[in-house]
């Protein structure tokens, strides 16, 4: 039973043993950041950053640069943008994604076809824009170490002021907070964050394990240290469990041909976010029964 | 290049007047994740070998659907995110498991202006004059919700479902875009001019006019330019959206400028 879910060689792989590491460095720092995003309403502006990371990093290729300084700096650049264009109201911050997200997007089209005429390599444009967890080599994980240590410190450091604002603005801005400072703080932070994620796992990936884990996480848990500590733990199993899949999946149609990771950690990713929403609802009606033993949120140590 | 110019004008008109109740309901998320959608259903018809438009179709309304369906659970911008990734997800297993030949892919991703055949010009029209006149049917109320969500629902305006017709014309327009001006380009086309026009102008009917105005010049420029450059049609349909955007914001704090300076 154990050599049919784990094919034999699984662990002895060097490519497997960096996509699991790098996964679940990966999915801790997108479960962190990713709490704060869906809280701020900002997945749009999250996977936004993905594409615009994705233009750094294919133009870094074209000028044969260091591709993490082409995906992080890609992001922050389009945080800033997205910044000087207007995030402050709901409303404008829509557009102001919007409007960096299509040039951004326009350029990755221009760098892609690029590199096609530089290089004449089939394959390059979907690595990049899908990108795939087997393909890094363990030469940048210690990069990728120190850059997801660096957005975790961040992140740590301005936490109460950000959940403060993220909550409850008026109240914050009552007590001293300078909501735009933490604000575009947090938005380096989380184009950091999805540069980083978008180079080692993939573009579609960054976005799935940024809201996924986390909207599952506060479907159940209230706390903040709590819901950071379920979304890791979601984020990480998702990954591991998709990498497995997808390593086997190799031996399943018997022509050496697996299906990609990314679909893997989806699927699982979206099977936990059912079944965490199944057990909310389970929740919701026993609380109904028993109204006493429940608190609100906010009670409980929001802030 | 006629095809191409054909089709991009109808694109582009529609685009116009879909992007204007985007841009004024903030929905430009479920913009850029339904063309995605559109983008996992063409690979999937190659995979399985049918009409790749049956599969835009198809897969845009599935995104749709999902979004508006979720919507009801959780945030829509969460539920708009895990459609998205579904739907891309699903494109790269049917991408790895048929041959797709590369540059096909990248044409559906970054668009082609001459991958528009004189065969595929009737379901491109026939898609259009559908989504106008579901566009023209929801005209009122779908201003009205958008405008003042609370008024209409008091009205007895059926909010939710009005949301739901808007995403279905926004993916039948998404379906028909895509294979000229790319999945990741359609989005653009559906705010920079959209986004532009309500800079310029306060009247809602004036603002959808120029929307329409503004992304057929941004379309025309754009096929134009990759005609003569030989460079993809999505570089400069995406530079141009957001640079129509910016020239619009300019424009207004000079004349903001000029005024007061007259004034004073």
């Amino acid at each position: 039973m154990v050599r049919w879910i784990l094919e034999p060689g699984l662990f002895s792989n060097g490519t497997v043993r960096t996509a699991l590491l790098l996964g679940a460095l990966v999915s801790v720092v997108s479960g962190v950041v990713g709490i704060f995003t869906v809280l701020r309403g900002q997945s749009f502006a999250g996977h936004a950053l993905t594409d615009v990371a994705t233009a750094g990093g294919s133009g870094a290729a074209l000028a044969s640069l260091s591709p993490l300084l082409g995906f992080v700096g890609g992001g922050v650049i389009g945080a800033g943008a997205m910044d000087a264009i207007g995030v402050q109201r709901v409303k404008d911050r829509d557009v102001a994604t919007g409007v960096v997200l299509g040039a951004a997007t326009g350029l990755s089209a221009l760098f892609l076809y690029l590199i096609t005429l530089q290089t004449s390599t089939t394959g390059s444009t979907q690595s990049i824009l899908f990108g795939s967890i087997f393909t890094v080599g363990p030469s940048t994980l210690p990069d990728v170490a120190l850059l997801s240590v660096v957005v975790l410190v961040g992140v740590m450091v301005i936490r109460r002021p950000l959940l403060m604002g993220s909550i409850s603005p008026e109240l914050a801005a009552a007590r001293g907070v300078r909501l735009r400072m933490v604000g575009i703080a947090f938005m380096v932070m989380l184009a950091a964050a999805v540069g980083l994620s978008a180079i080692a796992i993939g573009s579609i990936l960054s976005t799935a394990l940024l809201i996924g884990p986390p909207a599952s996480a506060l479907k159940v848990v209230s706390r903040l240290s709590h819901a950071v500590v379920l979304a890791s733990v979601l984020g990480v199993m998702a990954t591991w469990l998709g990498i497995v899949f997808a390593y086997d999946s190799y031996y399943w149609f018997g022509s050496g041909r697996g299906l990609p990771v990314s679909f893997f950690v989806v699927a699982d990713v979206l099977v936990e976010f059912v079944a965490v929403n199944l057990v909310a609802r389970r929740r919701r009606l026993r609380v109904v029964e028993e109204p006493a033993t429940t608190a609100m949120p906010e009670q409980v140590g929001w802030i | 290049m006629t095809n191409a110019w054909i089709s991009g004008t109808i694109i582009a008109l529609l685009a116009g007047a879909v992007g204007f109740f985007v841009v004024l309901r903030g929905s430009a998320f479920a913009a850029h994740a339904i063309p995605n959608g559109a983008f996992a259903g063409a690979a999937g018809a190659n995979l399985v070998g049918i009409n790749p438009l049956f599969g835009l179709v198809v897969f845009a309304l599935g995104a749709a659907f999902g979004i508006s369906s979720m919507s009801r659970r959780t945030r829509s911008d969460v539920a708009t995110a895990l459609a998205l990734v579904m739907m891309l997800a699903l494109g790269a297993a049917f991408l790895a498991t048929s041959s797709a030949y590369e540059p096909a892919v990248n044409a559906l991703l970054f668009g082609e202006i001459l991958g528009v055949s004189s065969s595929e010009i009737l379901p491109v029209v026939v898609l259009a004059v559908v989504c106008a006149l579901g566009l023209t049917l929801l005209y009122r109320p779908l201003l009205f919700s958008s405008i003042a969500s609370e008024l209409a629902v008091a009205k007895g305006v059926n909010v939710r479902l009005i949301d739901t017709l808007f995403l279905v014309v926004v993916a039948l327009s998404s379906a028909l875009a895509v294979p000229v001006v790319g999945a990741l380009l359609t989005f653009s086309l559906m705010i920079g001019p959209p986004a532009a026009a309500r800079i310029v102008t306060s009247s809602a009917h004036r603002a959808l006019a120029l929307s329409v105005v503004f992304s057929l010049l941004t379309l025309w420029a754009a096929v134009a330019s990759s005609y003569w450059t030989d460079l993809p049609i999505g570089f400069f349909v995406g530079t141009m959206s957001a640079a129509i955007y910016l020239a619009a914001r300019a424009w207004m704090r000079l004349d903001s400028r000029r005024s007061r300076r007259a004034l004073a």
